[in-house]
Order: structure tokens, then C-alpha cells, then sequence
């Protein structure tokens, strides 16, 4: 019996480690990628470098366009991140707390963007972003992304201010609180979790999204990092470890991110399926 | 009894209280607080959208307003374009893998890491990397994964002593290489799901399967999972809506080719729409893609709500 048990956790743990190494394999392959020579490349893409010659990293730490890139999506992912916050649990406040005409249809509407396919509206998006001036500003990636970011974050929002206790909404009245008092000073206060779930979500979405600013932005001193990813790959074509290196850069904050945020990551995703 | 209902009571009148008092403040509130909601959605989420439709019914470069009106004929000109269903046919053959190899794989790793132990903790960590890493700077990684003078693949196929094989360039392998990042990007998330439904599974019910016997290949398949159909259905969905919109991991791998035969529906209506400003005629496509999104959806829907019941 515990004979078995013992091959099956063997067993268990050698396809862990089989899967995590096909995972994590071409990860170290970039990372080491970055310290070898072309040529050591060619004849080692894998296994770690002969000599550590880190110039490649040092040669893009150095590069001002590397932190620009870097600089341009973090100014875009906060902005979208605070509006997505404020815009998305004030709508989410009022469909939870007051009861007015038409509200059910109205949150019915918001929560469209659950079925719709971001890429559907790209075109028509570029155009209106044309006509309104904002190509090639940073509001033509926040305001559509905070857009299509509003859905789930309603959504979600709603959920946990239906679970706060309404005594404490009571108690407030009898203080004579407004609602917009109240929203301010007692559900925000109190709905920290939610804030950070959603904010991380977010976050990681215009952090890493790619067609939006493909789209609206030109002007490469206003590129997300993506766009000067893939603007460096057109610059340094086949000198992989260039560009093992830039890759390996940038991938770097959102893997430190990950690790201190998990619990918020994973948070969101339970929350987002619950939705059915 | 009577301890149980006072306090009720009270709060009722409590509650009418609040609800007099409070209408005057009521429309303030919700006229402050709801319409930049509003106006943001509606402005770039459903406009957008009632645009493409419009557009779509117009041979248009973008440039000044629609005016040459050409009803149908993008529709006509896309169904007839082969590579439209090259990008069709990939964007199936994306939903299937997702379905019958990617959610399987999840279901089971998760399965094998869903008890909480410090091992498992870690395993999922890993598991889950991907998903958290740009689908732009995934697709670079694998393109140096699978580049048939450094890559690699180039360097088994030297070990093995074949000539090497320049994966992406090939018509016959570049898709599945993009599919098999597709899957490397995604099984986490979908694992995450699944562990966060194994964990709310009651362990008694798992204890007493166990009484009776079941190995735990039994316990999986008549108790577990049963029990996150739920679960398994929510994955589904995100897997199928989420393969019709793969976009980021196709530019820097193949950008649609060789010869335009690893575009999605998304890479379509971007490389003939956009980049060659026919408005259109790309809006056109997106409306496809728009309904078939929206019927897959209520499609989907109803089969599982019937499945429910049954």
C-alpha cells in the first residue's frame, strides 16, 4: 500500500518537474541568451554561458529609449488603473446602494463588454482616437483600455459593496451621510481587497497590451514597451542575444511584480470566474 | 423567537427611514457617479462597435466621411478570400487545441497541485509564469526557441543530425508552433481556475470515496471533477473567446506568413484592413468576428444551461 503510494508521488513529482522545465526552459534560454556571443549561441542556445559578458544588458540599461519605453507604459497602466478604480466602483457604488428606474438595465448594458471581443472595435477606435486629436498621447491607450477595462471591473466592484453590512450604511444616515459622502469615506475605505485585485488585473492587462498602442501610437518617444520591443527585434534582426537580453529586461519588473502581487492575481481570477 | 424578530422590525423602519430621507440625495449621486461610466463605455466600447457595422457597408481608406457605398460587397470580397479562411480554419483549430489538449493538461496538473503544501505553492507559481508575461514578449522567446540558425530546435535537429528545419518559415510547422506557445502562454490560467474550484470541493466527500476504495483515478473522475463542472465550463469559455482574439503571439513569431498561412481572424483584419487603410473592408471582418464572439457566447450559454438541468 504505501508501496504504492510512494511510486505514484514519485511519479507525481517527476511529471511536475517535466512540465515546470518545459516551462521555465525557454525563460533561462532567453536569460542566459542575453550574457553569450552569437557564435556561443549557435552552438549552446541552452545551457548557461561560457563566460557571464553581461554588455548586452549593460549596453540597454544605458540606452535612454529602454527606460522610456519603460516609463511610457508605467505613466499609461497607472492612469488606467486609477480611472478604471474611481469610474468603475463609483458606477458599481450606485448599482449596489440606490434603487432608481431603469438600473438593472443600465448595469445590464455596462456588462456588455464581458462578450466583446476587444479586436472587433479596433478600426473604428483608431478612427474615432484620430478624430478626437489623441493620436500619439498617452489618452489614446488609457481612456479606451479604462473603457473595456470598466465591464469586469464593475462587475467585480458590485459583488463586494452588495457584501458590506448595510447597518453600517444606517448608522451613517443617522449621522445624516450623504451617498457620495458615504461612497468616498466608507466604501472605498473599505473595499481595500477589491481595489488591489482589480488594480493588479488591470494593471497587467495595459501593461502588456500590445494592439491598442500598435494602433493609436506612431511617435516612437511615446511607445509602450511591447512596441519598443518589437521596434528593437526590427533593429537588431538576428543578433539574438541582443535581444534575448532586451526581452529578458523587460520581462524582469513583471516577473518581480507577479511574485509580490500573486495573491491579488490569482484573487482576480477566482473572483472573474465566478461569474458564470 | 421574540429576540429574533425585534430586531428585524427595527431595521425595516430603519430602512424606510434611510430610503425618505435620502431621495433627495439619491439623484445627486447617481448623476455624479454614473456617467463618466457611461459616456467612456459608450464612447469607446459600444460606438466603436456600431461603427464597425457601419463602416463595414463602405469601400473606405479612413480618410474624410464614408461615402462610397458598396453594401455587401466586402462581405463577398472576404468570403471569397482564401487567406480569410486560412485565418477561420487557424482560428478553429486554435479553439480545439485549447479544448482537447490545453484544458485537459490544466485539469490534470491541477489535480496534482491543488493541496495546499509549500512543493505544490511553487509548482503553480511556475505553472502560472507565462500567463503573466507579455504575449509580444512570448512571442519573441519562442521565435528564438524555434529560429533554425540559433534556436533550439536548430540545435536538436544538429545533435540528431538532420538538417535544420526554419519552423516558422514552414507552411506545414509554423502554426502548430504557434499553437504550442498558445498552449505554453495559457494552461496556467486555466490550471488556476481548476484549483481554485479542487480547494472548495468538501474533503469528506473525497474522504469517503476513499473509504469505499476509489483509487484516487476514481476519486478524480466520479468525485472531483463532477464537482467543477462548473469551473470547467467558465475555463471553456474563456478558452474559446479567448482563442478567436489571438493577436499579440502571431506578430512577432510569423506576422501571418509564411505566405499568409498563420493569421487569425484578429492578424486578418489587421494586416488587410488597417495596415493597408482599407477600413471597410477590415471592419467588415470584424463584424464576423463580432458575431461569431456573440454566437459562440449564447450558444455556449444555452448548451451548458441545458446541460445543467439535464
Amino acid at each position: 500500500m504505501s508501496g504504492a503510494t510512494t511510486t505514484r508521488n514519485t511519479l507525481r513529482v517527476i511529471v511536475l518537474i517535466l512540465v515546470a522545465s518545459l516551462v521555465i526552459g525557454p525563460l533561462l534560454a532567453s536569460f542566459f541568451g542575453g550574457f553569450k556571443s552569437n557564435a556561443e549561441l549557435r552552438t549552446n542556445p541552452l545551457g548557461l554561458p561560457d563566460t557571464w559578458n553581461a554588455e548586452n544588458y549593460v549596453a540597454i540599461f544605458l540606452d535612454g529609449t529602454f527606460w522610456r519605453y519603460l516609463g511610457n507604459s508605467f505613466l499609461i497602466s497607472s492612469m488606467t488603473v486609477l480611472l478604471t478604480l474611481v469610474v468603475g466602483a463609483a458606477a458599481a457604488y450606485v448599482f449596489s446602494q440606490i434603487r432608481f428606474f431603469g438600473s438593472k438595465m443600465i448595469l445590464s448594458y455596462l456588462l456588455l463588454g464581458l462578450m466583446f471581443p476587444f479586436a472587433a472595435a479596433i478600426l473604428p477606435l483608431f478612427i474615432k482616437v484620430r478624430d478626437l486629436g489623441l493620436l500619439d498621447t498617452y489618452w489614446a491607450v488609457i481612456l479606451p483600455q479604462t473603457a473595456f477595462g470598466l465591464s469586469l471591473a464593475i462587475l467585480l466592484f458590485k459583488a463586494f459593496f452588495d457584501q458590506l453590512p448595510r447597518e453600517l450604511f444606517e448608522a451613517a444616515y443617522v449621522d445624516g451621510c450623504s451617498y457620495l459622502r458615504f461612497f468616498w469615506s466608507f466604501t472605498l475605505p473599505l473595499s481595500t481587497p477589491i481595489l488591489a485585485t482589480v488594480g493588479v488585473f488591470v494593471f497587467v492587462q495595459s501593461w502588456n497590451n500590445f494592439l491598442l498602442p500598435l494602433v493609436v501610437l506612431n511617435d516612437r518617444s511615446i511607445y509602450t514597451w511591447p512596441l519598443g520591443m518589437m521596434q528593437f527585434q526590427g533593429e537588431y534582426l538576428t543578433q539574438w542575444n541582443m535581444i534575448l537580453a532586451f526581452v529578458t529586461l523587460t520581462i524582469t519588473p513583471a516577473v518581480i511584480f507577479f511574485l509580490a502581487a500573486q495573491k491579488y492575481i490569482v484573487a482576480g481570477l477566482t473572483g472573474g470566474s465566478v461569474k458564470g | 423567537m421574540t429576540t429574533m424578530t425585534r430586531p428585524a422590525v427595527h431595521k425595516r423602519s430603519n430602512a424606510d427611514r434611510l430610503r425618505q430621507g435620502l431621495a433627495s440625495g439619491k439623484f445627486t449621486a447617481v448623476l455624479i457617479l454614473l456617467p463618466p461610466a457611461l459616456i467612456l463605455f459608450s464612447l469607446f466600447v459600444i460606438l466603436p462597435l456600431a461603427d464597425a457595422a457601419y463602416y463595414s457597408v463602405f469601400s473606405w481608406n479612413g480618410y474624410g466621411t464614408p461615402s462610397n457605398f458598396v453594401g455587401t460587397q466586402n462581405y463577398t470580397r472576404l468570403l471569397d478570400h482564401s487567406v480569410f479562411h486560412t485565418a477561420l480554419w487557424n482560428t478553429a483549430k486554435l479553439i480545439l487545441v485549447s479544448l482537447i489538449i490545453q484544458m485537459p493538461l490544466a485539469l490534470g496538473l491541477a489535480l496534482l497541485v491543488y493541496r495546499k503544501t509549500p512543493t505544490n505553492t511553487l509548482f503553480r507559481l511556475v505553472f502560472f509564469l507565462p500567463y503573466i508575461l507579455a504575449e509580444v514578449a512570448a512571442g519573441l522567446i519562442w521565435s528564438f526557441v524555434f529560429d533554425g540558425d540559433y534556436g533550439i530546435t536548430a540545435f536538436m535537429f544538429q545533435a540528431l543530425g538532420q538538417e535544420s528545419v526554419y519552423v516558422l518559415a514552414d507552411r506545414q510547422w509554423a502554426f502548430p508552433a504557434i499553437m504550442t506557445v498558445i498552449v505554453w502562454k495559457y494552461f496556467g490560467f486555466h490550471m488556476m481556475i481548476y484549483i481554485a474550484a479542487l480547494q472548495s470541493v468538501p474533503k469528506d466527500l473525497i474522504e469517503a470515496a476513499k473509504l469505499e476504495g476509489a483509487k484516487p483515478r476514481q476519486v478524480a473522475l466520479f468525485v472531483q471533477i463532477p464537482l467543477i463542472k462548473h469551473a470547467i465550463v467558465v475555463s471553456g469559455f474563456f478558452a474559446i473567446i479567448g482563442s478567436l482574439q489571438i493577436f499579440d503571439i502571431i506578430i512577432p513569431m510569423t506576422n501571418g506568413g509564411p505566405s499568409n498561412s498563420t493569421h487569425t481572424i484578429v492578424t486578418y483584419l489587421y494586416t488587410f484592413g488597417l495596415s493597408r487603410l482599407n477600413i471597410g473592408f477590415g471592419s467588415a471582418a470584424a463584424v464576423v468576428l463580432f458575431v461569431l464572439a456573440i454566437g459562440i457566447a449564447l450558444f455556449y450559454q444555452r448548451a451548458t444551461a441545458k446541460e445543467e438541468r439535464a
